[in-house]
């Protein structure tokens, strides 16, 4: 039923067409490219870090010497961009618009000018973090969790005036426009799925980015109030978040204003929101990589519908955590215990989904193509990051090792390693649906090895660094005086290898970037649906860019089948729109 | 006529409002004595129903959908606040002679916060009358073959009537928010008037938010082409304002009662 003749609907401007649009796979595009700026960004200032840790009198050119508020500026500055621009928006909106409409046969968004809406607002806090890097007094220096009191009063120190209120402020135009977001997200997947799309037939990133839309409407709101109180706190003279006592010598705040709040009362609330926020950032590579490697793998995702149950239950236990980053902030020690086994709780559907990804690879011989490597490089860092998390969640081990690097590694493997191989492996998945070309295999192949190289060089010393006593956020560990300086002196030749492999990390991104531009250049034609995948998303009346139709024309989309169904054979495989299988046998 | 009736056809496990609907999918939804509201469209027919654009019905109900999950989070806002209130009540702290203190004094609730409340109400029975008229079946029938705008004309009066009952109830606050300051009570007096002046500013600004949809409902009446747009504007603005009536009520009762 294609019609004849295409005939494009909206002959638009240039501007209309590519940058205020309302189409889906543009704003993802654009959201990607946000996001793009932000990880450069954010890489640079780590590998600035880095070089200051090992060689603290490194003058910057044009800077001079980092000094600690600077180095604190760049930890803030570096975790604000990577969690928030890139962590969040990558996958979930930029990703996510990208893919998931088609993923569920819609041809649209639910609330397309909503949509445009959320990633306008997204560039301007973008805009307005990068801006309180310019202001008097500094950029913010609180890290990403800004914790009161000092956070709650202007004159506490170098950072904690204008810089800061333009941190809240960009953190509170994030946090409106990921809601909005989400309420694009939820409704798409329930209202606009096409005709036989079941929900026990969504594929599993759908459900990811469905979950992960849930969590991020319930977290980010609580974050919004967290917000609120605390500017109040700072430009209205509340006391919300600010302790009773002289807690800054007098010097400070005039005596009248005596708080009776508690900073324990915002670390209640950011974590509330912080720690869905680390499962928003990371649902939906799982459900990526559940994807990949069943369909490298030619099987059905193991243990399907347990898979869908996982991801609703690590998202509802998600949300009752958030006491494990307070182990040691004056948390009654009963209710330690109660977020210790809620936190032990939730990594047994981790474990299943790990054990679920094992055994759909067990022996089925799958392609080692490039976006299956970085699926596998996945599953890879989500266990060795996830290890230390049980460990983590003993409130007597925490004692020790809160606050130091241990922590640092944890979720660095966890979170930023696991996230952003989840993120490589969409772009390798989905450059050809994009743009009709596929990426080299070969240059793929050194980007992974050398990447999952040098991410566990740099990472899993940090470990030790931790377990030697390496304080997080600390700008310099060479002349420390008293006790603790013979202890930091002793991780300096790890400190050392750290940064050279931070260096190899970012050095092992280049074959990536002459691929991607070798490959837009003058890359091979992709064939049509190059990995035989079997979701909605190629089918062909869907890809991305092809022309539109007025509605009346447009082919209807029908699903028959669950995803991942595969044939005995090599090249048999069944995508969701196909009426009946194509050869006379029956699917396993 | 078909010998065998095939699965397809008698499978459908409730029979739907929209069978025998005559617009080939385009029929605005009106309140039929059925379902309040709904009916008509054609939502879920599942077998020939035009794929992209599924009808008003379905546009209704995505948009209230889309609603339905702001106030949730809106609702999550709130839950946040209201948890800070509670602790912070109850939380204490020792001075320097090992006095366990408390500092929460509770804030009066100037009384004309029970007449605001009471306009309040009112403007939620008026904006239901107002929602009520957008679906009336035979208006809502004349309206789309074309004979004039019934359903607008009758529906308007009733939003005015809101919006004038929302700033009254406004008006109200800030009657409250002055007698209080003339009692030296400020956002930053004491733990409690944080609270007061925190919920009741929020809640004020969630009620402008209302008014700007009302606002935009009665602007929409008189431009909007479509009577299926009409009827989401309105659908949606009265829903926004019954929530946060109905958050006023919880809002009320806690500072009222609970401080
Ligand atoms: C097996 C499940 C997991 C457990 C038991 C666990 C446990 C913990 C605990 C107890 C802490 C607090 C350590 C401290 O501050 O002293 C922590 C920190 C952290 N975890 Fe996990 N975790 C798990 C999985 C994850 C995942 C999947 C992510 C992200 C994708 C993640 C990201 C983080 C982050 C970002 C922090 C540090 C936050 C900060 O202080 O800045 N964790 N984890
Ligand atoms: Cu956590």
């Amino acid at each position: 039923m294609t019609p004849q003749a295409p005939s494009p609907t909206h002959p638009a401007s240039l501007l209309r067409r590519y940058l205020f649009t309302t189409d889906h796979h543009i704003i993802g595009l654009q959201y990607l490219t946000l996001s793009t700026v932000a990880v450069l960004i954010g890489a640079a200032l780590s590998l600035l870090m880095r070089l200051h840790l090992i060689a603290p009198n490194l003058a910057i050119p044009g800077h001079g010497p980092i000094l600690p508020e600077d180095y604190l500026a760049l930890v803030t500055l570096h975790g604000t961009l990577m969690l928030f621009f890139v962590l969040t928006v990558a996958p979930q909106s930029g990703i996510g618009n990208l893919i998931l409409p088609a993923q569920i046969g819609a041809r649209r968004m639910a609330f397309p000018h909503l949509n445009a809406a959320s990633l306008w607002i997204t560039a301007l806090a973008l805009l307005t973090l990068l801006a309180s890097t310019f202001v008097q007094g500094g950029a913010a220096i609180s890290g990403w969790t800004a914790y009161p009191p000092l956070s709650a009063i202007a004159s506490a120190g170098p950072g904690q005036g204008l810089g800061m209120d333009l941190w809240l402020a960009s953190i509170a135009l994030f946090a409106v426009a990921t809601g909005m977001s989400s309420i694009n997200t939820l409704t798409t997947v329930i209202r606009l799925r096409c005709d036989g799309m079941t929900w026990d037939r969504l594929p599993l990133t759908v459900w990811s980015w469905f979950t992960a839309a849930l969590l991020s409407l319930i977290a980010f709101s609580v974050l919004s109030a967290a917000l609120l109180l605390l500017l109040l706190d700072r430009h209205a003279q509340t006391t919300f978040f600010i302790p009773p006592g002289d807690l800054t010598s007098g010097l400070l705040r005039p005596a009248s204003t005596h708080g009776n709040g508690s900073p324990l009362l915002w670390l209640h609330l950011f974590w509330f929101f912080g720690h869905p926020e680390v499962y928003i950032a990371i649902l939906p590579g799982m459900g990526l990589t559940s994807m990949l490697l069943a369909n490298f793998s030619h099987r059905r995702p193991f243990a399907y519908r347990a898979m869908i149950a996982t991801t609703l239950l690590i998202g509802f236990l998600g949300i009752l955590v958030w006491g494990h980053h307070m182990f040691v902030a004056g948390l009654n020690p009963f209710a330690g215990t109660a977020f210790s086994i809620s936190t032990m709780a939730i990594a047994l559907p981790s474990a299943a989904k790990v054990l679920s990804w094992l055994a759909t690879t067990w022996r089925s011989r799958p392609h080692l193509t490039t976006p299956m490597l970085w699926a596998l490089g996945f599953v890879s860092l989500f266990v060795t990051g996830g290890i230390t998390g049980p460990i983590l969640a003993q409130p007597i081990l925490d004692q020790y090792l809160h606050n130091t690097f241990f922590v640092v590694a944890h979720f660095h493997l966890i979170m930023a390693m696991a996230g952003i191989f989840g993120l490589v492996a969409a772009v390798y998945y989905y450059f050809p649906l994009v743009t009709s070309r596929l990426l080299s295999e070969t240059l793929g192949r050194w980007h992974f090895w050398l990447t999952i190289f040098f991410a566990y060089n740099t990472f899993l010393p940090m470990h030790f660094t931790g377990l030697l006593g390496e304080p997080r956020h600390y700008a310099q560990l060479t002349g420390i005086p008293n006790s603790a300086g013979p202890f930091l002196a002793r991780t300096m030749s790890l400190q050392r290898h750290i940064t050279w492999s931070a260096i190899g990390l970012a050095l092992s991104q280049l074959p990536f970037v002459w691929n991607i531009l070798a490959t837009l250049h003058h890359g091979p034609v992709s064939p049509h649906n190059p990995w035989q995948s079997t979701t909605l998303e190629w089918h062909p009346a869907l890809s991305p860019f092809a022309p539109r139709f007025p509605h009346e024309d447009q082919e209807k989309i029908v699903v028959f089948r669950p995803p991942c169904e595969y044939g005995p054979h090599q090249d048999a495989f069944m995508p969701q729109w196909q009426p009946d299988p194509a050869s006379n046998e029956k699917p396993e | 006529m078909p010998a065998i009736f095939t699965p397809s056809d008698t499978d459908r496990k409730r029979p739907h409002v929209d069978d025998g609907d005559h617009g080939s999918g385009r029929r605005p939804p009106f309140d039929d004595g059925l379902k309040r509201t709904g009916g008509g469209g054609d939502n879920d027919n599942w077998n020939d129903r035009p794929q992209g654009r599924r009808g008003p019905r379905e546009k209704l109900e995505r948009f209230r959908l889309g609603l339905f999950f702001a106030l949730a989070g809106d609702l999550m806002f709130f839950v946040a606040i209201v948890s800070t209130f509670f602790v912070t009540k109850s939380s204490s702290h020792f001075d320097a002679y090992d006095h366990y203190i408390n500092e929460w004094l509770p804030t009066a609730i100037p009384r004309i916060l029970w007449i605001n409340t009471a306009v309040l109400f009112l403007s939620s029975v008026t904006v239901e009358f107002a929602r009520r008229r957008m679906f009336h079946q035979f208006d809502v029938m004349e309206e789309w073959f074309g004979l004039g705008k019934p359903t607008s004309r009758r529906a308007l009066p009733w939003l005015a009537a809101t919006i004038v009952l929302g700033f009254a109830f406004l008006a109200g606050q800030t009657v409250a928010w002055s007698q209080l300051d003339h009692q030296h009570v400020f956002l930053k007096t004491n733990p409690s008037s944080h609270f007061f002046y925190l919920i009741t500013y929020t809640h004020a600004f969630h009620l402008l938010l209302g008014i700007a949809g009302l606002i935009t409902a009665v602007t929409g009446l008189v431009v909007s082409k479509q009577i299926e747009n009409r009827q989401i504007l309105v659908d949606c603005a009265a829903w926004y304002w019954h929530s946060m009536g109905v958050l006023w009520l919880f809002l009320f009762i806690l500072l009222a009662f609970f401080q």
